[in-house]
């Protein structure tokens, strides 16, 4: 495995390692630690990552608000998170450093470029002295390494300028990382090779520093040990690494194509969900139609309209995306058409915090329009399961006639895992076809097991009827004011949505299944920290177990059996708590609610300090 | 798409609901029109999708025996997008009011329009607010007393035409509720358009505006309205003794016996430029005569047509899209 490596130092083995990227926005961060990960997974290692963009597209080089991360954690188990703190930092400037230095474990090391550290840098940085002669502003283990300059060294013989060398200093910092955690550059190579097969200097002046950068590593005596993370228990397959916001894309043509019905998407860009839109107009090949609206409203209701003719309606957003389509939502569920509504949420309210990530718009899914308007609410809990939860979210769509809300966040929508590639046949057959039997009809026939509307596409013959915002006469269809009959629509339209519940999984507990101490729930994307700090208290032999929904509405049905056997409940959230009142005024069930609310995931210390004080 | 012979009649538009505008109203006429027009089309009704709003004229969908989608306040073009795009082979009509397209549905009027979506879109424009009672709307007069601006309104109307006209519309006409063998003319033309047609039609609210376009429709309208006719001079006035002529970048109305026959302006419907049309859309206020009939009509690429062939283009070049091989594709690798 290990291509450089000959000399004798040790090789330690290690449990799992947090790795943070930094850099200038140019200095190909991203790409580095996509590479590592891509190697580390490759390696047989579980990979969990987040990027970090600086929040200004084009903020000025060398600054602190210039600053673009990318966390990797990967492990020889399960890794449920891009980790807490980083154990290694990789700063390639001044103001990397400055950015990210206090959230490097103790224990951790720095690994940074020696070269960049100018007069100039530093000041930019805002530092008034240069950190590295300040041993205690460093605090930390620190290799200075002249990346800059040794990568010139190594494209000495190369035909290409100044600059376009210098951009190659990423790989030669890879290589040293890849010396150090004992990884082979193959898989980069390969990648670099694919990349610029229409330039294949550009390839090879990349691979020469990568290789460069190892051999460096191994030279400078720079290091005292070489490390090496076994591979961790991964199910046998094939693999990619998706985004949350891929995984989406890609779990929504899937069951496009599962049902059999051709997709529409209409949507407006807006960070953090813009990714969705821009994978899926790749799709056009699949019949999919995408429209870029000129606004959130126009989004849902070009959606709502592709429905009604017919299509798998998908529209993407954000939560002021959501608040700007909420009357739409409205006759959505008025004229029972099915549609899936993407949020991935960002810190609120108003346009708050738009690259952060947030749980608060809960409640606005839940509540969010006039009158009594149900919406099936599904939350993804990590990067891959976005893919799965596309699906349900669709599954419940195109099954009960209803607009369906699938929560994911900034954090999922960014974050990356290992996505293990499915089998089409094995995913659910959402086989949906549109009523053509004009036989009886009425525009508010229903299905009596799940009560959704029969779908009739405009076009069939003999079908005509007029679907709209007024309510309507249960039978007829016909626009009607009639009391009673509001009184039954209203009834019937909560009824399909509540009935969802016998058709969703049972909530499961992870750990005591007969109950015990604490029990401590969530939803979304505390998943990872939450299971983190479970397993943490389960080792130590506490009784500490989790229940994490998926399914937010209606509830899975065991919810209060569940609770019931535990003697503390403990809801964990990034809000003031929306999950805890949503149970708390269903269940009247008593449940303490951990909320953390600063546009950053939990760490598992933050839970800790609320589940100690319990035990 | 439909060669049936089988003839239809305006009964078989009509739909079972019972028709709920105040007597008197401007709108019945509209709709009688409409589905006479229909009848005359001769395409089966279920090919035809009406998409309306909110507001008194947008009960229209309900009386039409089509399949039809009553939305919200302003969104019908929105909703008309999606049911026209994925649909490209329906008939898709737009039936609204001024409110709705002009006020808190204008960003989606001038957007449909700018993407030349292929439909038809009859705008019913009485000067107000009829459904909540009377407030004055974006196409009332300055000066006008309604009941939220008893002393007069402050703002200029906005010109219905004009707006489409700028956002590029690639048809464009104007009619009223009292000539519908005028309207039903025009709804004729804007159905045969390929691309977005423009109707505005002038309708009276006998309850809340009543005689709002008295100038245009009743004993003195052949002076206030030029009857547009393709290749023909603006002639106007009940005795056709006036006519339109150019003054700089203005129009002008003058005898037509002071002037020379070739000064009078000949209108020309499929004039690609866009001058004869702004400067038609000049004339709808005060001292010019109202055109009525087609402004506008122009071929350019419609959105939901583009998009079908764009569609044909990349599964021509990329294959059917194969699900499997999507989710196979990029940066793989297998763990054994
Ligand atoms: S209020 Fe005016 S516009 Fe509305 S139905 Fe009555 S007459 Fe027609």
């Amino acid at each position: 495995m290990n291509q450089v490596n000959s000399n004798t130092l040790e090789l330690q083995e290690l449990g799992q390692v947090v790795i943070r990227f930094a850099g200038d926005s140019g200095d190909g961060m991203q790409l580095t630690g996509n590479q590592f990960t891509r190697t580390a997974a490759q390696s047989g290692n579980d990979v969990m990552t987040l990027p970090d963009f600086p929040s200004e597209i084009r903020a000025p080089a060398g600054t602190v608000s210039g600053v673009s991360g990318f966390q990797i954690q990967f492990g020889n188990k399960v890794v449920n998170t891009p980790g807490d703190y980083p154990d290694v930092l990789i700063a390639m400037n001044p103001a990397a450093l400055k950015v990210n230095i206090k959230d490097v474990k103790r224990d951790g090391f720095i690994l940074l470029d020696r070269d960049a550290f100018t007069e100039k840098n530093i000041q930019k940085a805002g530092y008034t002295v240069d950190p590295l002669s300040d041993e205690a502003l460093l605090n930390r283990m620190t290799y200075q390494a002249p990346i800059t300059s040794q990568t010139l060294r190594a494209l000495e013989g190369f035909d290409m300028p100044k600059k376009a060398k210098e951009r190659c200093k990423n790989f030669f910092t890879l290589g040293i990382l890849f010396w150090i955690y004992d990884q082979p550059s193959i898989h980069t190579e390969e990648w670099l090779k694919k990349k610029f097969a229409k330039k294949p200097s550009i390839a090879e002046a990349n691979i020469k520093t990568l290789k460069e950068g190892m051999i460096y590593a191994q030279n400078a005596s720079m290091f005292q040990a070489q490390f090496k993370v076994p591979q961790a228990p991964v199910k046998k397959g094939t693999y990619k690494s998706l985004t949350g916001n891929q995984a989406t894309a890609l779990g929504l043509i899937a069951a496009s194509e599962r049902a059999g019905l051709k997709m529409f998407l209409g949507s407006y860009p807006i960070t953090p969900a813009t990714d969705i839109l821009h994978e899926i107009v790749k799709y056009k090949r699949f019949g999919v139609k995408t429209v870029q609206c000129e606004d959130e409203i126009a989004g849902i209701c070009a959606t709502l309209g592709g429905a009604y003719a017919g299509a798998f309606a998908v529209t993407t957003t954000s939560g002021p995306g959501v608040a700007l389509k909420s009357e739409a939502l409205g006759l959505a569920v008025i004229t029972e058409l099915p549609m899936v509504i993407v949020n991935v949420q960002r810190g609120g309210p108003s346009t708050g915090l738009p690259t952060k990530t947030e749980q608060a718009d809960l409640l606005q899914a839940m509540y969010g329009r006039n009158g009594e308007a149900p919406i099936p609410i599904v939350a993804a809990k990590s990067p891959s399961d976005c893919f799965d939860q596309a699906i349900e979210a669709s599954r419940l769509a195109l099954k009960y006639m209803t607009p369906v809300f699938l929560l994911t966040d900034g954090y999922l929508g960014n974050g990356s895992e290992a996505f293990k590639i499915p089998r089409v046949e094995d995913l659910p057959d959402l086989t949906t076809t549109h009523r053509t039997d004009p036989e009886n009809f009425k525009s508010y026939s229903r299905d009596p097991k799940t009560l959704a509307r029969d779908w009739v596409k405009p076009g069939t013959p003999g079908m005509a009827h007029r679907i709209g915002s007024l309510e309507k006469d249960r039978e007829t269809g016909c626009v009607s004011h009639d009391p009673e009959n509001h009184n039954y629509m209203v009834r019937t339209r909560q009824a399909k949505v509540d009935g969802i519940a016998n058709d969703i999984p049972e909530l499961e507990i992870y750990g005591d299944q007969e109950g015990g101490d604490i029990l401590i729930m969530g939803w979304g994307s505390t998943f990872g920290a939450i299971r983190n700090s479970v397993d943490k208290y389960r080792v130590e032999g506490k009784s500490v177990s989790q229940a994490h929904f998926t399914h937010l509405c209606p509830f899975p049905k065991n919810t209060l059996e569940v609770m019931k056997k535990f003697k503390t409940v403990v809801i964990a959230e990034m809000n003031l708590g929306q999950l805890h009142k949503m149970i708390q005024a269903t269940y009247a069930h008593k449940a303490i609610a951990l909320t953390k609310i600063q546009g950053k995931p939990f760490t598992e210390a933050e839970i800790a300090v609320v589940v100690d004080e319990l035990l | 798409m439909n060669t049936q012979a089988k003839k239809y009649t305006k009964k078989d538009f009509v739909s079972n609901q019972e028709v709920k505008w105040c007597s008197g109203c401007g709108d019945f006429s509209i709709l009688s029109q409409t589905q006479k027009v229909l009848s005359e089309i001769g395409r089966p009704p279920e090919e035809i999708t009406f998409v309306s709003g909110i507001g008194c004229s947008s009960r229209f969908t309900y009386y039409m025996d089509t399949y039809g989608f009553h939305t919200i306040h302003g969104r019908a073009l929105a909703v008309a997008t999606g049911v026209k795009t994925q649909n490209p082979d329906l008939s898709v009509w737009v039936a609204f009011g001024d409110g709705d397209g002009m006020s808190i549905g204008g960003n989606h009027f001038i957007h449909t329009i700018r993407r030349n979506l292929d439909i038809v879109c009859i705008m019913m424009d009485n000067r107000i607010y009829g459904l909540t009672k009377g407030q004055y709307s974006p196409t009332s007069l300055r000066d006008q007393i309604t009941k939220t601006s008893p002393f007069g309104k402050l703002e200029a109307p906005m010109d219905p035409v004009a707006m489409a006209l700028s956002s590029g519309a690639t048809f464009v006409a104007r009619s009223t509720d009292r000539n519908p063998k005028h309207l039903n003319e025009v709804l004729h033309k804007a159905y045969q358009h390929k691309g977005f047609s423009f109707v505005h039609v002038l309708q009276n609210c006998v309850i809340f505006n009543d005689g709002c376009h008295e100038p245009y429709v009743g004993k003195e309208k052949a002076d206030n309205t030029l009857m547009l006719k393709d290749g023909q001079p603006m002639i106007f006035g009940k005795e056709n003794d006036k006519a339109i002529v150019r003054d700089g970048f203005d129009p002008k109305v003058v005898n037509v016996a002071d002037v020379d026959a070739s000064e009078i302006l000949v209108h020309d419907e499929n004039s690609s430029s866009q001058g004869q049309s702004y400067f038609l859309a000049q004339m709808s206020e005060g001292k010019f005569p109202m055109p009525m009939g087609v402004i506008r009509q122009v071929e350019e690429p419609t959105y939901d047509g583009a998009y079908t062939e764009q569609i044909a283009e990349i599964t021509a070049k990329q294959g059917q899209g194969d699900l499997q091989e999507l989710l196979d594709s990029g940066d793989t690798w297998t763990v054994e």
